[in-house]
């Protein structure tokens, strides 16, 4: 028997990966979760039927958000991660020796407790003694904290479902006020290339704009994501991603990556064409 | 035979109607939608083949012998009522058929004057005049309130040739007046009792709600399905009590009603019932407990007081529908509009209203707590942002209306138009109001005041959205000639 995952990433384009077997099925409150195993990509998690990590190409993503903001200020020492139960983030994270507290806030435990029992390469660092994760809304956790952290990683389902609330002013506003005055809020932020993506990535860049006096958007390909043209948000209070990248510091913390390196740093704020018209647009 | 609330008989006739296939050559014109290829797509095949005409196996809503008169009974008694009548034009339609069931030309009736304007152009058409009774005012919080007993008790003695009282229960903001008492003294008096329970469906259902207008024995309600029972907008329910004539009260709303009564929105009264008679107490315990806790978090931002039970006081404020989220925004310098506009413009937040001083949002069957969480993170939001220092904020008074004359008189005078600064002193011949909420600043008879002139000039400042006046902007006013 054959059996194919078949994710509508439009309403008129569908991508397909071979499945071996289905690992994991189960509906929480706020999702349906899955987990596959597949020939081509490992296991891959997915939520309402949209893939949110393959463990062949998990590392571009996790990789991408966690480096390009440490990289730009290697003293982070406090971190909040909102969302990210597969522990991806987190895995990254715990890398840095220099980090003191990780706070991870993700809404559905269920994805949590998945990971870690199926997808172990990727859940195994949440069990870190710097790690406190708290279940709980993101938005419901950013509103009561002032002037805390100096990252905040947003490593979010899209924005319809329970990620909507993480894709609004009222969010980004509140991340902002979290934050202390060298703070670094980072941001999945959706893909330019379909239309209902693109939409989401200019109205993410256009409220975030009202907040940050630093706003820039980076990009990395992801093969399993809608058009593997995926793009990063990096706001800050004072730090500029280029003109304050440290290459020489980073590359001394001897950290061992494959997709993240300092010359790819410097290259991934070079957006196409299109992308920069659609980000000027939305300014 | 009863039948269980389970059914829904309007719905499971279309539902035939559908499988049978039948070929139509009767109105509407579409034919299942096939007429009109964009609108199907934009609403559904389902949707679009359900619309149909009234006929022998649909009944008819102005004649109601079959599926319709099944589930009128079976809304009767969920909501405990001796009939209820299925309304399509919005309980507008089904407050002006309360009025006018029991007045007549001259008739008076009295009301607080914060009822919804539709209460007041039923007396526009049928030629009643009001006896106003002052609902009074929270003065920290600028709301009109309940009407108190005791006011009423002396509007009875100084009308005892009235014929009916109207209640709001609750009012928009939620505030409810001592509706048993009301409908005793009423009675005792040889009054009506009709109840504009716009806002209150879910008292009929959920636990710890204020008391609903038919438990206490009052002669008719307007209950607003759509606004928190979750039936398709505009359509509405009709209760009668004891003592109340059904075939008159058909009569009176066949004057006024449609006789190509949408399918869709009876279907949808006949699904809402039986949703709320099976499973109303589970769903409000649920928006229960979201109003409470986003009530309970919007009051540790500081600087808003979400209101609630807590202000109850016996009388005025008999009691508090603890489902609204009302919310006082001015001890943080912005009106409740400003707020309202903001929430829409900067956050993608759509609340129900925002009038001087508050803001108003519903939670209703169909919200969620991540919702709930956005308005609180953005009211939190709204506050760091935008909040500046509160002097020199109008406060709200009760406007005292000095009625000239009825409504109908004022309406069908000789009139002309004139400069807003220009109406002092003169009879106003037509409504101002913000909208929502709707309820009239002005409405035709009074007396144009000082008080009302500036509330108005100061609502338009504000950016309020004024209505009910034949010039679209509310620069001018139509007065009687005569005064």
């Amino acid at each position: 028997m054959e059996m194919w995952y078949t994710e509508e990433q439009t309403k008129n384009v569908r991508f397909s990966i071979r499945c071996d077997k289905q690992k994991y099925s189960a509906q929480s409150d706020f999702q349906r979760i899955e987990i596959f195993s597949t020939p081509e990509f490992g296991d891959v998690l997915v939520l309402d039927d949209r893939i949110m990590l393959t463990e062949n190409d998990e590392f571009v993503y996790h990789e991408m958000i966690t480096h390009v903001p440490m990289a730009v200020n290697p003293s982070i020492k406090n971190v909040l991660v909102i969302g990210a139960g597969d522990g991806g983030t987190v895995r990254e994270l715990c890398r840095y020796k220099t980090i003191e507290n990780i706070d991870m806030v993700e809404i559905d435990r269920m994805v949590v407790d998945a990971c870690k029992e199926f997808l172990p390469t990727v859940a195994c660092r949440l069990d870190d003694l710097r790690v406190h994760v708290h279940i709980d809304d993101g938005l419901r956790f950013v509103r009561g904290v002032v002037n805390k952290y100096d990252l905040i990683i947003v490593d979010s389902t899209d924005p319809i479902g329970p990620g909507e609330g993480l894709f609004t002013a009222e969010f980004y506003g509140n991340c902002y006020k979290a934050l202390n005055d060298e703070g670094i809020l980072v941001n999945q932020h959706e893909s330019p290339f379909y239309r209902t993506y693109a939409k989401a990535m200019k109205q993410a860049h256009r409220k975030i704009l009202q907040f940050f006096p630093v706003v820039k958007v980076y990009q990395a390909h992801i093969p399993t994501y809608p058009s593997g043209h995926w793009l990063f948000g990096f706001a800050s209070k004072r730090y500029h991603p280029l003109h304050d990248l440290d290459e020489g510091k980073w590359n001394r913390l001897g950290i061992d990556t494959k997709y993240y390196n300092t010359r790819l740093h410097k290259g991934c704020f070079a957006l196409p064409t299109y992308v920069t018209k659609q980000l000027m647009e939305s300014e | 035979m009863k039948l269980s609330q389970s059914r829904a008989p309007v719905f499971e006739a279309l539902e035939e109607y559908r499988e049978n296939r039948i070929v139509s050559f009767d109105v509407p014109g579409h034919k299942q939608g096939k007429g009109n290829p964009e609108l199907t797509e934009f609403l559904g095949k389902q949707c679009m083949s359900v619309d149909v005409n009234s006929m022998k196996p649909l009944d008819n809503l102005c004649h109601p012998v079959s599926v319709i008169k099944e589930a009128e009974e079976l809304m009767a008694d969920a909501f405990g009522a001796e009939h209820a009548f299925f309304m399509v034009n919005g309980t507008s339609s089904a407050v002006q058929a309360m009025v006018m069931s029991v007045c007549k030309r001259g008739d008076k009736i009295i009301m607080p004057r914060n009822v919804h304007r539709s209460s007041i152009n039923a007396l526009i058409v049928c030629g009643a005049v009001p006896v106003y009774v002052n609902p009074g005012v929270n003065k920290q919080l600028g709301i009109p309130l309940g009407m108190s007993v005791e006011a009423i008790r002396s509007a009875i003695a100084e009308h005892p040739d009235a014929k009916a009282i109207i209640v709001n229960n609750p009012t928009y903001y939620g505030v409810c007046s001592n509706l048993r008492e009301i409908v005793r003294i009423a009675h005792q008096a040889g009054m009506k009792v009709l109840v504009d329970e716009a806002h209150g469906t879910h008292f009929y259902f959920g636990d710890y709600m204020p008391l609903s207008a038919m438990s206490v024995g009052a002669d008719m309600a307007a209950v607003s399905m759509h606004k928190t029972g979750g039936s398709l907008t505009q359509s509405s329910a009709l209760l009668m009590g004891k003592d109340v004539s059904e075939g008159y009260v058909r009569q009176i709303i066949n004057l006024t009603q449609t006789t190509s009564a949408s399918y869709l929105l009876l279907a949808s009264l006949d699904i809402s019932r039986k949703n709320l008679a099976l499973n109303g107490k589970k769903i409000f315990e649920r928006v229960t407990s979201l109003a409470s806790y986003g009530r309970q978090e919007i009051n540790k931002i500081g600087g808003f007081y979400a209101f609630s039970r807590e202000l109850i006081n016996g009388d005025t404020i008999f009691d508090f529908d603890p489902t609204k989220i009302s919310v006082h925004t001015r001890d943080i310098g912005l009106a409740g509009i400003e707020v309202y506009d903001i929430l829409r413009d900067k956050y993608e937040i759509q609340i129900e209203f925002g009038d001087i001083g508050n803001i108003l949002a519903i939670v209703s069957v169909g919200d969620k707590l991540l919702n709930i969480e956005r308005l609180i993170s953005a009211l939190s939001e709204v506050k760091r942002l935008y909040s500046k220092d509160s002097a020199g904020m109008l406060d709200h008074e009760y406007i005292e209306p000095v009625v000239v004359c009825s409504p109908q008189e004022a309406f069908y005078a000789d009139k002309k138009q004139l400069p807003l600064r220009e109406t002092l002193g003169k009879v106003c011949a037509e409504f101002v109001m913000c909208y929502p909420p709707g309820i009239p600043i002005l409405a035709p008879g009074e007396r144009i005041t000082k008080d009302a002139l500036e509330y108005i000039i100061y609502a338009k400042a504000k950016g309020c959205n004024l209505t009910g006046a034949e010039d679209i902007n509310t620069e001018k006013i139509n007065v009687m000639t005569e005064s």
